[in-house]
């Protein structure tokens, strides 16, 4: 076995305590909210033998280390259960959603990328200078607004008063229809199907939700940028370089930069987890149908299944991008390259 | 159609109603495009079954119900001044029943059915078919079975299909409210064949394959739903139930954002908006077409609940009544939408509900009360609303908590999230002063009683028992309302009601609608969208 | 800046102490002294509170309801006739409450448990690793959601949720501070003097997790603003009729589009201005503690 191959056995088997623990935790955390789902979902006037009818069909009734058991008997055979509020398994929910609400983090991740990382690095070599305190301010402005507020600030102005931007109607206007499900992202699925007209509708759909999580996610990825090239601009190797009479630009991206991503690559990881979380709130102002606010929904409804089935898809994620990031770290840092194995 | 619609089906399917060649300017001018015969209306609810009878289905489901199946009978159409078009609960119409008799004991309901019925699927909508479906309804359990049994109807034996046209409902009691009850959305006529051909040992009534395919003979079938986001409703041209639907699609989006809901159907981008705030039809009004309807049988009060001990002093539950700033709450919580329920005459002198109590703001008599009764010192006590109809409470309980505060009563708001609510207030009935807002389907003053005031049902948040309405309320429920001593013991009920105070009415809401490029919109008792008559214009 | 001034840096630290090298600092960069100034402000406004309010944040007045702003009401009035400008002034001591007392609690734990992971290792250490990395599995807004609807929706809970998703934070660098220095020169040298591995750990190693941990501290309070501001506007927040940003912003929000716009613009324009303070305050106390980083 290779030590490479080794490697990320370890980390799978690293994530499995993990992975335990999420299952453990959201089901308690679940059982914790208040409210008797029976209750609620057995309709505005129901009475008392039909409110323990729905409660024995949804299996409340038994004590919980039972609910617990049968509920990873359902998982291992992946089996998420039903979501009551929006009476479909949890499963299919999850996968229509979710790539609602990747490709819109994943969009406003690069979008943030885009502007973040060339601020980082112009601030990092001159500091202290005038563009340096912009940037900052500028950054930390950014992720200082609550993102639902620039979100409906946005829709205001853009929407509302300017008449540019496209209602705020959720992936698509109704009078289209979403592309042929592939991968889910209706961009790559409408540039699939050569549909453009489709895609331009989606793209155009996707600019403001993603904007207000960019500039929510602006401010990290510039500052670990300009720090880790701070680090990386003054350590003895560029110093030698610099000595060597390499010229400036090749110093500054073939070497320093080169070095300076690893930490801007955890710093994604870490931002893409907490802009997850941060679509909660976009996505309501948006009517985006992602799982975020599928998970707000349900939460407020006690939908045990719904809560549990997100929590731990979202861990799943965590954990499979983490190892993901862990790959390209090698990919990317000289000392672990693929050629000095 | 089912959920997993594709592309190309979807296209087919489209074919007809937006023709092949407009669909290219479609993608053109997208919202310009919808034209007469497509209506978009938007909603902040969730669709959450295309299945009444299913369980945990929410009452926005309900309009999926009301649009694609048909029932025996339904309501007629009446103007109401200056909202409108309503239903109208005093006149019972033809659906899939041609024509019905009821027996000289009127035990016996049998009903004719339409010989020209026919399920989306081109059979023949039979008597069976609705005794399956009736079956269903009281058997299923939860909700659909509740409301079943107000209208007498408990058990599939009272169900008959003498033949293919011939169907008769048996009663162990002559009840006014049987034949009104056909008309609310739960006994819909489903398809029996096609749903015993999905049942299964586990799911007899084939709750599953209706939650998402509709199988009925109803006005609209679904051309597409997807949760969380729309449902799309095509015409069936072969519908008998009623007038053809002048609109070929109806699409309904689920906006949850009401900023967003108001800006769309300001700039005309939707025709047609669901349940507005009452602050937007109050400033929208003049922009589009508002629909505000007071709903029958409906109010917003005040509960005050007999088991904490201060509200057992009546004195304490009338200088309440007496500290509500009533106008104040009607202006800034409704924005003046729907009717005041304050200031009304001390003598009850007939028999409408809801109606105004003989209560009306006053300090100075809600102070003197207080001294009066065994709490002058005052007391306090947490109030409690509900998280998800905080858009009413929260106004009104702040501003009902600055004046009892002005009386010695302190309280502390309390926001108590959707799914503990009805568990705390209603089933529990532990919150001691909270707001409620119970509205009945079937619109008599009794069944508002049935509901509210008497022991232990659901709707008596306030826990209150008094022995002579619950004789009046059994007396009165089944009783036709032109017997003689029909009105009488009504307003006797309605004196106890207003001098015992468990509930203190504030005002009658409004179901708000905005409408801009679709006309004809009607109210509903159901309180959810009935899209058969819109038309585009 | 250059490797001279660095050099002096140090010579005048020596000299008088930490004091005029902040002060040098600061004089070299005005953003932080601006964020030092709006801290002072925010701070005076959560003291004085309601003397600084023209009104009584709390009194609804019928007549005067949804006012634009004016002399009067600077910030205009809400749906129930409330001074805008008084609420989001006397709203300022709740927030920096909510806020400082998670960031001060999650400080501790996670102290304690770095501490404890950090110096004595082993199967302790695994247990609280993996527990920590369960909690950072999860999305945190979302576990925060989760937190306070389970324990309802108090100021408490709020707090208690926001501490308990920053915990990890805190404990991993603790955790990493304390490990690298647990077997340094000055560690075993303080253990062969006779001290206690409590006493080493209290008094030698831990006080070196500060200066990062300040700027943790600082980042987090804002964060830790947004974040109740966020659980507000899902209506988890904190009860009414209380003023708090995160519900002033989103109940005002609702109202944008219908022509109010102070009700969401000025508090939210607070709330940006308190996080926005907190997060330059953090970077400029990374300048301060962490001179390296300026280069």
């Amino acid at each position: 076995m290779s030590p490479r191959l080794r490697a990320i056995l370890m980390r799978l088997v690293q994530a499995i305590p993990v992975v335990i623990g999420v299952v453990v935790i959201s089901f308690l955390l679940t059982r914790a909210l208040p409210g008797d789902p029976a209750v609620y979902f057995a309709g505005a006037a129901a009475d008392e033998a039909s409110i323990a009818q729905i409660r024995e069909s949804m299996g409340l009734d038994k004590p919980l280390p039972q609910q617990f058991l049968n509920y990873v008997i359902d998982l291992v055979q992946g089996d998420f259960g039903q979501s009551i509020s929006s009476g479909q398994p949890v499963i299919d929910d999850l996968t229509n959603r979710l790539p609602a609400s990747l490709e819109l983090t994943l969009t406003a991740l690069i979008l943030s990328c885009a502007i973040a990382i060339p601020l980082g690095v112009m601030a990092a070599k001159k500091p202290g200078s005038l563009s340096d305190q912009l940037c900052r301010i500028l950054v930390t402005a950014g992720v200082s607004l609550p993102t639902f507020f620039t979100g409906i600030a946005l829709v205001y102005i853009f929407y509302y008063l300017l008449e540019i931007a496209p209602s705020p109607l959720g992936r698509l206007d109704f009078a289209f229809i979403e592309p042929d499900s592939v991968t889910g992202f209706y961009l790559i699925d409408a540039a699939l199907a050569g549909d453009w007209e489709t895609w331009f509708a989606a793209f155009k759909q996707l600019i403001l939700p993603a904007v207000t999580l960019a500039l929510f996610t602006l401010a990290p990825i510039a500052r670990m940028t300009r720090a880790s090239m701070l680090s990386a601009l003054s350590s003895d190797f560029i110093r030698t370089a610099r000595a060597a009479g390499l010229n400036e630009s090749r110093v500054t991206y073939g070497y320093a930069f080169r070095n300076a991503l690893l930490p801007v690559v955890t710093t994604l990881g870490m931002v893409f987890s907490f802009s997850l979380g941060a679509n909660v709130l976009v996505e309501k102002v948006f009517a985006w149908p992602g799982i975020g606010s599928y998970a707000v929904e349900a939460l407020v409804v006690s939908d045990y299944a719904a809560v549990q089935g997100f929590v731990l898809s979202m861990a799943l994620l965590f954990v499979t991008l983490n190892l993901v990031i862990d790959l390209t770290y090698s990919l990317i840092d000289p000392r672990i390259g693929f050629d000095s194995k | 159609m089912t959920l997993s619609t594709s592309r190309r089906n979807f296209l087919k399917m489209s074919g007809g109603v937006l023709g092949a060649s407009s669909l290219p300017l479609l993608k053109i001018m997208p919202v310009q495009a919808a034209n007469k015969d497509v209506i978009v209306a938007v909603t902040g609810q969730t669709i959450n079954s295309l299945d009444l009878h299913r369980k945990g289905t929410n009452r926005a489901s309900y309009q999926v119900a009301v649009n694609c199946y048909d029932r025996l009978v339904s309501f007629g159409t009446k103007e109401v001044p200056g909202a409108g078009l309503s239903y109208d609960y005093s006149k019972i119409e033809p659906e899939l029943a041609e024509s019905w008799t009821i027996s000289e004991d009127g035990l016996k309901l049998t009903f004719k059915l339409k010989p020209n019925a026919k399920f989306w699927d081109g059979t023949k909508v039979t008597a069976h078919d609705v005794k399956w479906s009736f079956d269903r309804a009281v058997s299923v359990g939860g909700f659909p079975s509740v409301q079943m049994k107000a209208g007498g109807l408990v058990k599939p034996e009272q169900f008959e299909a003498i033949d293919d046209e011939t169907f008769v409902i048996t009663l162990a009691q002559a009840s006014k409210l049987t034949l009104p009850d056909l008309a609310v959305p739960v006994p819909f006529v489903i398809n029996s064949k096609v749903a015993k051909a999905h049942a299964t040992e586990n799911d007899p009534w084939a709750t599953e394959f209706l939650h998402k395919t509709p199988a009925g003979s109803g006005a609209f079938k679904v051309a597409k739903w997807m949760p969380g986001e729309q449902l799309v409703y095509e015409r069936n041209d072969d519908w008998v139930g009623g007038p053809l639907p002048a609109a070929k699609r109806v699409i309904v989006r689920e906006v949850p954002s009401p900023a967003t809901r108001r800006a769309l159907i300001e700039k005309g981008n939707v025709q047609l908006s669901f349940n507005i705030p009452n602050k937007d039809a109050k400033e929208l009004a003049d922009k589009v077409d508002v629909y505000s309807t007071p709903i029958e049988n409906c109010m917003h009060c005040v509960g005050l609940n007999y088991t904490f001990e201060p509200f057992q002093d009546p004195n304490v539950r009338k200088a309440v009544a007496y500290a509500i700033p009533y106008e104040e709450i009607f202006q800034t919580a409704a924005y003046g939408r729907g009717a005041p329920l304050w200031g009304g005459p001390e003598k009850i002198d007939s028999i409408q509900w809801p109606r105004k109590s003989p209560y009306f703001t006053d300090l100075d008599k809600a102070k003197e009360l207080m001294a009066q009764s065994g709490f002058a010192s005052g007391f306090s006590v947490p109030f409690s609303i509900s998280l998800g109809l905080s858009d009413w409470m929260e106004p009104t309980a702040l501003l009902i908590q600055e004046n009892l505060a002005k009386i010695g009563i302190t309280t502390e708001i309390e926001k108590i999230p959707g799914a503990n609510w009805r568990t705390a207030a209603l089933v529990e009935k532990k919150l001691p002063l909270h707001l409620e807002n119970f509205g009945g389907w079937l619109n008599t003053p009794d069944y508002y009683f049935f509901w509210a005031y008497k022991k232990g049902h659901l709707f008596n948040s306030s826990n209150y028992m008094n022995p002579e309405i619950e004789t009046l309320v059994d007396e009165t429920l089944h009783m036709p309302m032109d017997d003689p001593k029909y009105a009488p013991n009504i307003m006797r009920m309605f004196e106890i009601a207003f001098e015992d105070l468990p509930r203190i009415p504030l005002w009658q809401p409004a179901l708000n609608v905005a409408a801009n490029g679709a006309k004809d919109y009607e109210f509903w008792f159901h309180r959810q969208l009935d899209v058969r008559p819109l038309k585009g214009t | 800046m250059t490797v001279t001034h660095e050099n002096s840096v140090s010579a005048n630290a020596q000299k008088s102490g930490a004091l005029s090298h902040t002060l040098y600092v600061l004089k070299g960069n005005p953003v932080t002294l601006l964020a030092f100034l709006m801290l002072g402000f925010f701070i005076l406004s959560a003291l004085m509170g309601e003397h600084l309010a023209p009104y009584d944040p709390l009194a609804s007045n019928a007549d005067r309801v949804l006012q634009p702003p004016s002399l009067d009401h600077w910030f205009g009035t809400d749906p129930l006739g409330r001074d805008v400008f008084s609420r989001v002034i006397t709203a300022t001591r709740l927030d920096l409450f909510i806020a400082v007392s998670a960031v001060a609690l999650s400080f501790v734990i996670g102290s304690l448990l770095g501490c404890v992971a950090g110096y004595w290792g082993g199967k302790l250490d695994i247990i609280l690793s993996r527990t920590l990395d369960t909690i950072m599995a999860f999305p945190i807004f979302v576990l925060a959601m989760g937190i306070v609807a389970a324990l309802g929706n108090t100021v408490e809970n709020i707090v208690y949720a926001t501490a308990i998703i920053n915990v990890p934070f805190y404990a991993r660098l603790v955790r990493a501070e304390v490990n690298i220095r647990r077997n340094a020169g000055f560690v075993h040298a303080a253990k062969l003097s006779g001290n206690s591995d409590l006493r080493v750990l209290a008094l030698h190693i831990y006080p070196n997790t500060l200066p990062p941990m300040m700027v943790q501290v600082s980042l987090n309070l804002g964060w830790a603003i947004l974040n109740a501001a966020g659980l507000s506007f899902i209506g988890l927040g904190v009860r009414p009729p209380t003023p708090e940003w995160g519900i002033m912003v989103a109940e005002g929000a609702n109202f944008i589009v219908s022509g109010e716009w102070w009700l969401a613009v000025f508090p939210g324009l607070w709330l940006m201005l308190a996080v926005f303070t907190f997060n330059l305050l953090g970077d400029g106390l990374r300048d301060i503690v962490d001179p390296r980083q300026r280069s």
